[in-house]
């Protein structure tokens, strides 16, 4: 016998046929149905394997909370492992595959593993595997031997590699009140805020809203609950303050009520419509929350809870009543509480048999007695379940006399027939979001679960999250939060009518029958009642420690079913109440969260891109780009054929002979402006600047406050009160935060502003002995001779009828001009100047290149200004001034940043004639084999078409001492060792010569 | 108390796993000690285990104000590795690897380190000999490293985008093989139940409320439960330095206690050998036993006691997760959870006499303390036993903040949300 | 977390940057004395409840805010300009470059 479709009742629409495969299996369902319901409809009831012992698993809920059926789903090449089929709907063409099993679902090699039983309980790992001290598996080897096999074994789906085409994206949404779940509580929330005005999002996670009313076979208001949710919903979508989010999930509580959900927009389509993401991650700022989550019923710890046929009694009434499916043909029940006989009813009326009603409890009420009646078959009070039998599906259970009291069995086991049992343990509030918000939840004895905490957050709870598990009292406490979180008075207002049978939730204090047989408390990671009490024998015996010992809890489903049951096994082996052993505190995210979601439309695109005006020309010209940053710049322009070192080799020589062209509009640019300016700048540079013309530029190199280099670059004086200050491309934003935090913290009362103006300028370096010959030949409105235009000189003119700014400073070493346009007019000056350089065969050159040149000269850059040199490491000691304070100044000269030993800037050069490289060590013995005592490392290397050789800076420890002196380049990582030279870092017309002209 | 090994839990089985004993015992405290360690967390439990391991010293209790392991050696990413850019980092943590190598069998315990390497990306040229100057560096040092190029990482993580169009390409990464994990819990268990049956007390549930005091010397402490005397007291609380010290009187250190957000996945079949670290952000992930993607980011950046996150950070993290492998699109956030962290000012950790007569203090381990347990324990035990700092934590010291003898690993200085 | 930037109002979290402790006081810069140097730049009292802390609002006016804020709820009771934060002491010593 199986489960199988009724005739008719529920909500799919069985006009609507829907095709889909399961492990390549063509199956049909119906508009409405999940996976699970659709299989079960097909009279499928293996669904998966479990985590560890591989044992056959089946459905066991009907929603969020299923730790069993977990299924693959497949988009062809992409995979979606681990989704549960409870919540998978159903559309034409799913592919679904089953997943933990080898070969076949059926046929299940790994299942060899329940042979281990004992063997396998809680925590052997931690025991065994070490292997042997010596020989060749001693050390971490043996162990790495067996966690391949155990690695293989564990981990449920299988994840792709092909990347996942979806869209994802994220919305912000601000709100008065959000209500989270659409239960009869939360609807009537929804209606009483939406009602005052404010501004309301109902956010629901399965796609139809009204929980419970959906499928609890109630009326409210004189008609069917269902239809009276209908009609609500349809109510709250007409106004337009109030958002309705289906599939939505919740699922993180942050601080400010700072909420997210995951709205699952198009997962249950063939594919999406137009503009549509798979997923929306919603953040969501409220005013205030009403926590509507309902509740999560429990399953009983029995020997063979855990075989497929076994459901919760509320999921089984949910697939009669909301899919129209029988769970089996002759149904038995085991349950603690009365709230569960509603099912056998519910069971009853769809059609099937009542095999019996098996109750721990030797007095139930009078209602319960009533529905038990009707629904016929025995009713066993004071029994309790002691096995299940059958193969892969249930075909039996054996039931045995219990006391309540005392928690034992006697008399002879009874064998029944039952095809499908429904379990009830009681329920558990979903207090998830509540925990993460605020403090520890609080056991409530009568109802035997964990309760809210007092909200340390804007929250107001109802219904069943609050251990009120009658419709009529969700109705009135949803009405009663909405009118709260609004900020309204509580009123004696009308509530809605409910007609149910009604039935003491209250269940009786056991989630445990003793017997012979492996009993699942967590069914997905396979954790037994004697695992937990293995844990209790051993001394994890804080929540915390069960929990990781275990493993309980920590599967996909976040321990939804077996986390009370779990504590309350461990409380009853402590010998203590469960109140004083308490629970984990909940942790993001409430529901697994697909990650895709959370990156939203930084999937596929990390980080912004920043491009100079002229980074068409690049590409256009032949440019390799490298990324700087979130930069892009020319590495090399190289001409066919050439490789990247001959093509920097070419445009340095040629740059050095004739001229050359780089763009440097990278380069962080700030106005710094105000009468104060120039003081500001003396507090900041380590050199002063206060003395500086107008229309004149200076270096200038910035310490941190410990006294360590932070940035360096020229400042421009354009007035008085005006300066332009340059910084390297990489800490333009960090020196801005810097001078800004200075600015406004430590000296608010300096008049000065800063403004970032990067973006807002063009730059173009044009250098070598041509440049003042080719800008004199584009250049209108100035002269730019030596007189006019002097070493580190500033004036304004035109080119191409824009105006420029060109200011006399070199980085190259050659006669250099930069000139500054407006970055909207930055391509034109640029072709202006390619322009005007033809004649003189200047070219295009990029950062390799003006690497080369830079190092020729000995500049220091990021390579060197790491943040863990000094200005005196850097050989800039005259840079740094006596006769002022300026940041870090008091901090430069401690003992650790002047000590001998430290590393200090100098030059190699190859001996070899063979590369050098940049990360090498230099070391002083020839010890190839075995490197040792490193002196210092190479930062930058390049030939130098200037000395013919290969060269490069390095900080070596005793620096200019070494100079003259030899040593060994040592990189063992690309093999690389040979001798050098150490020189100064000015390598190339130290006096300057060239650049001063 | 048995032994663990395959034949105990054979015997065992077969008598229905009735005579396991507590992996350590729950003693009430004694009134005095030789020696009290505060924290049971990792540093803290190695410590005691090797004071009496390596000096004898087993009147011992280590205090934990909540349950064992409860703070960042059950928070971590469990990362094992040494791949260090100063001398005196990679001595320290090359000292850590060893014991690590044979950790398991030291404590007859399975910590389930596993050497599958940790591999840093880089994605650009300078980057890449960034790297090397690292690599360079440990191999100096006597470490291992290799730089690995696309092709090589490609077979190694067939799921990483090394296409030449990702916003950051894969240029090459710095690959230490001996790198890898271990199981971060079963590392305070097994140090617990190692301290506790070479005669450590532990006791649990125990918070330090105040210290016991002769004129500036420490002589013991206050706690939940009682008054307990030591001739030494050891401090190893990590996050909660700032809180414990300030109950000895000393109102400021290099310390700033920030939150590190850690996250896991949903258990999948194996996908990723190793660790991974994305150089285009802060990304560290690898695949635990059980099958989730264990990975984490960058601090939540402001200073916090909170165990708990805010919800920028967790999407920044899963950007740069995906930028490094856009299958995991599809693969779902199990679990998040956050650690506090002290972060000290140059990154590096402190591990000293003082700063009071009697009293020892370990801290500052950012966020690299896990992979420090061993060596920190064994350091700081030396330190506690020989009233001075063996070689191998010379360089760790209080003062050098103030004098410029700075470890700073990253170059980030005084700014302790960068390091 | 949300922090109302009294030009901005309440925004987010992403929209600002932690910019550390504000219990701290930058030495006059003149001050020679190397002691209070290094307390400035290395020593933090680094505290467990109300903490003086500044934030800049780099997403948005970039002001930097003297904020109050719980280290152990986050809770934020007071926010203001850093820059009329009473405990800088910046009078009196205006221009100290200047003497150069």
């Amino acid at each position: 016998m199986s489960p199988r479709r009724s005739q008719s009742g529920g909500r799919v629409d069985r006009t609507r046929t829907i095709r889909f495969t399961f492990d390549g299996r063509p199956f049909t369902g119906h508009a409405g149905d999940t996976l699970a319901s659709a299989l079960l409809a097909n009279g499928v009831t293996l669904f998966g394997r479990s985590f560890k012992y591989h044992r056959p698993r089946g459905v066991l809920t009907a929603g969020i909370d299923e730790p069993n059926a977990l299924v693959t789903v497949l988009h062809g090449e992409v995979r979606e492992p681990n989704t549960p089929a409870t919540m998978l709907e159903i559309y034409d063409g799913l592919t679904v595959v089953s997943q933990n099993r080898f070969p076949t679902l059926a046929f299940d090699f790994g299942a060899a593993n329940q042979l281990g039983g004992k063997i396998l309980g809680a925590g052997f790992y931690y025991k065994t595997f070490m292997g042997p001290v010596f020989g060749p598996l001693k050390g971490t080897r043996f162990w790495m031997f067996c966690e391949y096999f155990i690695r293989r074994a564990a981990g449920l789906g299988r994840a792709g590699i092909a990347s996942d085409p979806a869209r994802y994206e994220r919305m912000n949404a601000f709100c008065d009140v959000l209500v989270v779940g659409s239960g009869p509580a939360g609807l009537m929330a929804a209606k009483a805020a939406a009602d005052s005005g404010a501004r309301v999002i109902l956010a629901e996670l399965e796609p139809k809203f009204g929980g419970t009313a959906n499928w609890l076979g109630e009326t409210i208001d004189g008609v069917a609950a269902a239809e009276w949710a209908s009609t609500m919903t349809r109510d709250l979508k007409a106004r337009d303050n109030v958002r309705l989010l289906p599939r939505t999930t919740v699922w993180g509580y942050y601080d400010d009520n700072s909420i997210a959900a995951l709205e699952r927009v198009t997962d249950h389509k063939s594919a999406p419509g137009k503009g549509e993401p798979r997923h929306r991650h919603w953040s969501v700022r409220a005013g205030s929350v009403v926590l509507a989550t309902g509740a999560f019923e429990r399953p009983l710890v029995f020997p063979g809870n855990d075989r497929p046929g076994v459901m919760l009694a509320g999921a089984a009434e949910r697939y009669a009543n909301e899919f129209g499916i029988l769970p089996g043909q002759k149904i038995a029940l085991f349950l603690n509480n009365d709230g569960a006989y509603r099912a056998a009813s519910a069971m009853r009326k769809a059609g099937a048999e009542i095999a019996a009603i098996v109750d721990m409890r030797g007095e139930i009420s009078e209602a319960a007695r009533e529905i038990a009646d009707e629904a016929g078959g025995e009713l066993l009070r004071g029994h309790a379940v002691v096995a299940t039998e059958g193969g892969r599906h249930v075909s039996g259970i054996k039931v045995q006399k219990f006391d309540l009291a005392s928690g034992s069995l006697s008399g002879e086991a009874r064998h029944l027939d039952a095809d499908c049992l429904l379990v009830s343990g009681g329920w558990s509030p979903v207090i998830h979001l509540a925990s993460q918000a605020g403090m520890k939840p609080e056991w409530n004895e009568p109802l035997q679960a964990f309760l809210p905490p007092k909200p340390t957050q804007n929250w107001v709870g109802a219904g069943a999250f609050n251990g009120r598990f009658t419709t009529a009292e969700a109705l009135a406490e949803g009405h009663a939060a909405g009118l709260s979180a609004a900020g309204l008075p509580g009123g004696a207002a009308s509530v809605p009518e409910v007609e149910s049978v009604a039935l003491d939730a209250h269940p009786a204090p056991v989630f445990e029958i003793r017997a012979k047989g492996k009993a699942f408390v967590d069914y997905q990671h396979d954790v037994t009642a004697d695992d937990v009490r293995l844990a209790y024998k051993e001394g994890f015996v804080s929540v915390e420690h069960l929990k990781r010992y275990t493993t309980l809890g920590m599967a996909t489903d976040q321990g939804k079913t077996s986390n009370v049951p779990g504590i309350a096994i461990m409380a009853e082996a402590l010998g203590k109440l469960i109140a004083d052993v308490g629970t984990t505190r909940f942790r993001p995210p409430f529901s697994p969260v697909s990650l895709g979601a959370l990156a939203a439309e930084r999937y596929g695109d990390l980080k912004p891109e920043r491009l100079t005006p002229m980074h068409d020309w690049h590409l256009e010209n032949g440019a390799a780009m490298y990324a700087a940053g979130l930069w892009y710049r020319p590495m090399i322009y190289g001409l066919a054929g050439e490789t990247v070192e001959q093509a920097y080799i070419r445009e340095a020589k040629t740059t050095r002979e004739a001229a050359g062209i780089v763009d440097v509009s990278t380069l962080g640019k700030i106005a710094v402006q105000g009468p104060d300016a120039a003081d500001f700048l003396d507090r900041v540079y380590t050199n002063v600047f206060s003395t500086l013309a107008v229309g004149k530029a200076r270096y200038g190199l910035m310490l941190r406050e410990d006294g360590i280099a932070l940035d360096d670059g020229t400042t421009w004086r354009l007035g008085n009160d005006d300066f332009l200050m340059t910084t390297t491309t990489a800490n333009a934003g960090k020196v801005m935060q810097h001078l800004e935090y200075l600015l406004d913290v430590v000296w608010p009362d300096l008049k000065v502003q800063l403004t970032s103006v990067t973006d807002q300028w063009a730059g173009a370096a044009v250098g070598g002995p041509k440049a003042r010959e080719i800008l004199a030949s584009c250049v209108t409105g100035t002269a730019v001779d030596n007189e006019a235009l002097p070493f580190m000189g500033i004036v304004h003119g035109e080119i191409a009828g824009v105006p420029v700014m060109i200011c006399r400073l070199s980085f190259s070493g050659e006669m250099a001009f930069e000139v500054y346009s407006g970055a909207g007019h930055g391509m034109h000056v640029w072709e202006a100047l390619i322009e005007a350089g033809k004649p003189s065969g200047m070219v295009p050159y990029g950062l390799e290149a003006l690497g080369t040149m830079r190092i020729e000269k000995g500049h220091v850059t990021g390579a060197e200004i790491d943040g863990r040199t000094t200005g005196r490491d850097l050989g800039l000691d005259w840079m740094l001034s006596k006769k002022k304070p300026f940041v870090g100044s008091m901090m430069m000269d401690r003992e650790g940043l002047i000590a001998e030993d430290r590393v200090r800037l100098v030059g190699v050069i190859s001996l070899d004639n063979r590369p050098l490289k940049g990360g090498a060590h230099i070391v002083e013995e020839v010890n190839e084999k075995e490197p040792k005592n490193s002196i210092g490392h190479i930062t930058a290397v390049c030939y130098s078409p200037s000395l013919g050789k290969y060269i490069g800076l390095a900080l070596v420890k005793g620096g200019k001492a070494r100079i003259g002196t030899r040593a060994f380049i040592s990189d063992p990582l690309r093999d690389r060792f040979g001798p050098v030279e150490i020189v100064s870092n000015h390598f190339f017309d130290p006096e300057g010569k060239r650049m001063h002209g | 108390m048995a032994e663990y090994s395959a034949f105990s839990l054979l015997k065992n089985a077969l008598t229905g796993n009735r005579d396991w004993k507590p992996a350590w015992r729950k003693p009430d405290p004694k009134p005095s000690y030789d020696v009290i360690v505060i924290g049971g967390g990792g540093h803290g439990l190695s410590t005691a285990y090797y004071l009496a391991k390596e000096h004898g010293i087993t009147n011992v209790a280590v205090l934990e104000k909540g349950w064992l392991g409860s703070g960042n050696v059950g928070r971590n990413t469990t990362i094992v590795r040494s791949n260090y850019l100063y001398p005196q980092s990679i001595r320290f943590y090359e000292h850590s690897m060893r014991l690590w190598e044979n950790l398991s069998h030291d404590l007859n315990y399975n910590v389930m380190f596993s050497q599958r390497g940790i591999l840093n990306l880089a994605h650009t040229p300078a980057q890449l000999d960034d790297y090397a100057r690292r690599g360079n560096a440990m191999r100096h040092g006597g470490g291992d490293a290799e730089l690995l190029y696309p092709d090589q990482i490609a077979r190694l993580y067939p799921g990483l985008d090394l296409s030449g169009s990702a916003r950051f390409p894969v240029v090459g990464g710095l690959l230490q093989p001996k790198a890898g994990t271990a199981r971060h819990d079963a590392v305070a268990w097994g140090y617990a139940r190692g301290a506790d049956r070479r005669g450590v007390d532990i006791l649990e549930n125990c918070e330090v409320t105040g210290f016991l005091r002769d004129g500036d010397r420490i002589t013991g402490v206050t706690t939940t439960r009682g008054e307990i005397r030591a001739a030494k007291v050891a401090v190893a609380v990590a996050g909660s330095t700032g809180q414990v010290m300030k109950l000895a009187g000393i109102d400021k250190l290099p310390i700033e206690s920030h939150v590190l957000q850690a996250f896991v996945s949903e258990s999948l079949k194996p996908i990723l050998p190793g660790v991974v670290t994305f150089g285009g952000g802060h990304l560290y992930v690898s695949q635990s036993d059980k099958g989730g993607l264990v990975f984490g980011g960058g601090l939540d950046e402001y200073n916090t006691y909170a165990q708990r996150g805010n919800l920028p950070l967790v999407e920044e993290v899963m950007s740069e997760l995906l930028a490094m492998f856009p299958a995991f699109a599809r693969v779902r956030l199990l679990r998040s959870w956050g650690g506090v962290m002290d972060m000290s000012m140059d990154g590096s950790p402190i591990i000293t006499t003082g700063p009071l007569p009697g009293m020892y203090l370990n801290c500052g381990w950012c966020y690299g303390g896990f992979k420090a347990t061993p060596a920190s324990g064994w350091c700081f035990a030396h330190t506690i036993a020989r009233d001075e700092p063996h070689e191998i934590n010379a360089p760790f010291t209080l003062d050098r903040f103030h004098r410029g003898i700075l470890i700073d690993e990253k170059g980030q200085g005084s700014t302790p949300k960068l390091h | 977390m949300l922090i109302t930037c009294p030009y901005c109002g309440p925004r987010d979290l992403s929209e600002f940057s932690y910019q550390g402790d504000g219990n701290r006081t930058r030495p006059d810069p003149a001050s020679t004395d190397q002691a209070e140097w290094n307390d400035y730049v290395y020593d933090r009292i680094n505290v467990a409840g109300d903490h003086n802390e500044i934030w800049q609002h780099a997403g948005g006016c970039r002001a930097h805010l003297a904020v109050v804020r719980n280290t152990l709820t986050h809770k934020i009771t007071s926010v203001g300009f850093a820059r009329d934060a009473g405990h800088k002491k910046s009078d009196g010593h205006r221009r100290t470059g200047a003497h150069s």
